[in-house]
């Protein structure tokens, strides 16, 4: 419906247009990192355009990416769009980062959509993208204590990082692998060694 | 003073005056298993299961368990129910460290037990990880049968000063002919009663050939696994269901019959 607006794009921006395509009916373009704000800009302020609707913005981590050439950066970072007077909708997308995320960085569009403010810190927090002109980058889920972004691939998926120390074994008076009354084989089936004879309180 | 350390009912009369003895504990952990106020924390889901066990169909107030107090410093059970995150972890633990002697801890739910389905980075693996917990109610959510459970449970804890962990095994009907006699009543009581009608056989079989006691024993113990004396004899209207039930010869052709009646 809305390919005009992609036609629009390319007219536009021809080279920092890299793909786009309608599948599905969902208009989708994928950019240049470094033509994210201008873009954004021309989305809001053109009148064919209009999107005055900030919808999603969310960053998918592609780790196999990372060092190949010509396919952008690892971290693809999404953003949805909405005019509440054209009706219209559009995806742009842009790859940001090498495989240490290194360079992960994209101009804040906070100041065109007010909206993107958390959503910003939100992919921030989990994917580690960090937003140039952003009035208040912090984490947002997360607590300030905690390192890395947990939503890269490589952060381990069990690695917890407690805000308070545990108790400790003298304190319980046992070990705190798991506490009586559970067994080993006992709470949930993943996660856990499985049951032996010797776990048998004797 | 020995002998009479364990509680027990005495009812004086006019003028008569009296004492009686007891341990301070058991007359402390009397008083305390049935006024526990209760202080809920609830983060998650459970809290449905929660609102089901305060309302009048589970009824805690039985238990006198009902009235919540939302300061901690008036509280003497902490209900954790539901998901504890990283994050929330100091809250609990302050909330915890801010009630007063003597307090209990009940983990409601798999989430608040031992983490649940959540093995990640943003919950704790067990409230047991930060505060020293009493009873676990596992389930997903649990049933407030469970949690009922849980809370006797608790009770009887207080009430023996036993402060070990403990945790609600998980229940079966104890009367699995409760159950089937719901789904079919005239089968069940028909195969009850014959039961009860061959073991009365198998009594003056046994009365007759031999007055020995021993074999009596034997034909008790080898009698049907239903008790026969807990089932009451027929009333008038399950004698109506029985013959119904074998005027049809099994079949369900229940309509012809009550036609008959109507007419």
């Amino acid at each position: 419906m809305s390919e005009a607006v992609l036609a629009k794009l390319k007219e536009t921006f021809a080279a920092d247009i890299l793909e786009t395509h309608s599948d599905h009916g969902d208009d989708t373009a994928r950019v240049t990192p470094a033509s994210w704000l201008a873009i954004s800009e021309f989305l809001r302020n053109d009148a064919g355009c209009d999107f005055d609707m900030f919808i999603d913005l969310c960053g998918v981590d592609y780790p196999s990416r990372g060092g190949v050439v010509d396919a952008g950066g690892r971290m693809e970072v999404v953003m949805h769009l909405y005019s509440t007077t054209k009706k219209h909708r559009v995806r742009l997308k842009t790859r940001v980062g090498d495989e240490d995320m290194a360079g992960a960085d994209l101009d804040s569009v906070t100041h065109i959509w007010p909206g993107a403010n958390w959503l910003e810190r939100e992919v921030y927090d989990m994917s580690g993208v960090t937003f140039k002109g952003h009035p208040d980058l912090r984490r947002i889920l997360m607590y300030p204590e905690f390192e890395g972004h947990p939503l890269l691939k490589d952060y381990p998926a069990q690695r917890t990082q407690p805000l308070i120390p545990y108790r400790t074994e003298d304190e319980a008076g046992v070990p705190l692998e798991k506490l009586p009354p559970f067994r080993a084989d006992e709470g949930m089936s993943f996660g856990r060694r499985p049951f032996t004879e010797t776990d048998e309180p004797s | 003073m020995s002998a009479s350390s364990s509680t027990s009912q005495v009812v004086l009369d006019g003028n008569e005056t009296g004492f009686a003895t007891t341990r301070l504990d058991a007359l402390l952990g009397w008083a305390r298993k049935y006024s526990l106020f209760a202080y809920p924390f609830v983060t998650a889901c459970c809290g449905m299961e929660f609102m089901a066990l305060n309302s009048p169909r589970f009824d805690l107030a039985r238990f006198g368990a009902e009235a919540p107090r939302f300061s901690p410093r008036q509280a003497d059970l902490l209900w954790v129910v539901g998901t504890i995150s990283q994050r929330q972890a100091p809250v609990l633990r302050r909330i915890y460290e801010q009630m007063m002697e003597p307090k209990y801890v009940l983990a409601f739910g798999t989430c608040a037990s031992c983490g649940g389905f959540y093995d990640n980075y943003t919950t704790v693996p067990g409230i047991d990880k930060i505060i020293p917990t009493d009873v676990y109610v596992p389930g997903c959510p649990p049933r407030p049968e469970a949690v009922l459970d849980g809370l006797m449970l608790l009770q009887d804890k207080i009430a023996s000063g036993d402060r070990r962990a403990a945790i609600v095994k998980p229940r079966t009907d104890p009367v699995p002919a409760l159950t089937n006699i719901r789904k079919n009543p005239t089968l069940e009581l028909r195969e009850a009663r014959a039961n009860s009608k061959l073991e009365k056989r198998r009594e003056e079989a046994a009365h007759e050939k031999d007055h020995d006691h021993e074999a009596k024993k034997a034909s008790k113990s080898a009698a049907s696994p239903v008790r026969p004396s807990t089932i009451p004899p027929p009333s008038k209207e399950e004698l109506e269901i029985e013959e119904a039930w074998e005027d049809d010869g099994g079949n369900n052709t229940h309509d012809e019959g009550s036609s008959e009646d109507e007419s």
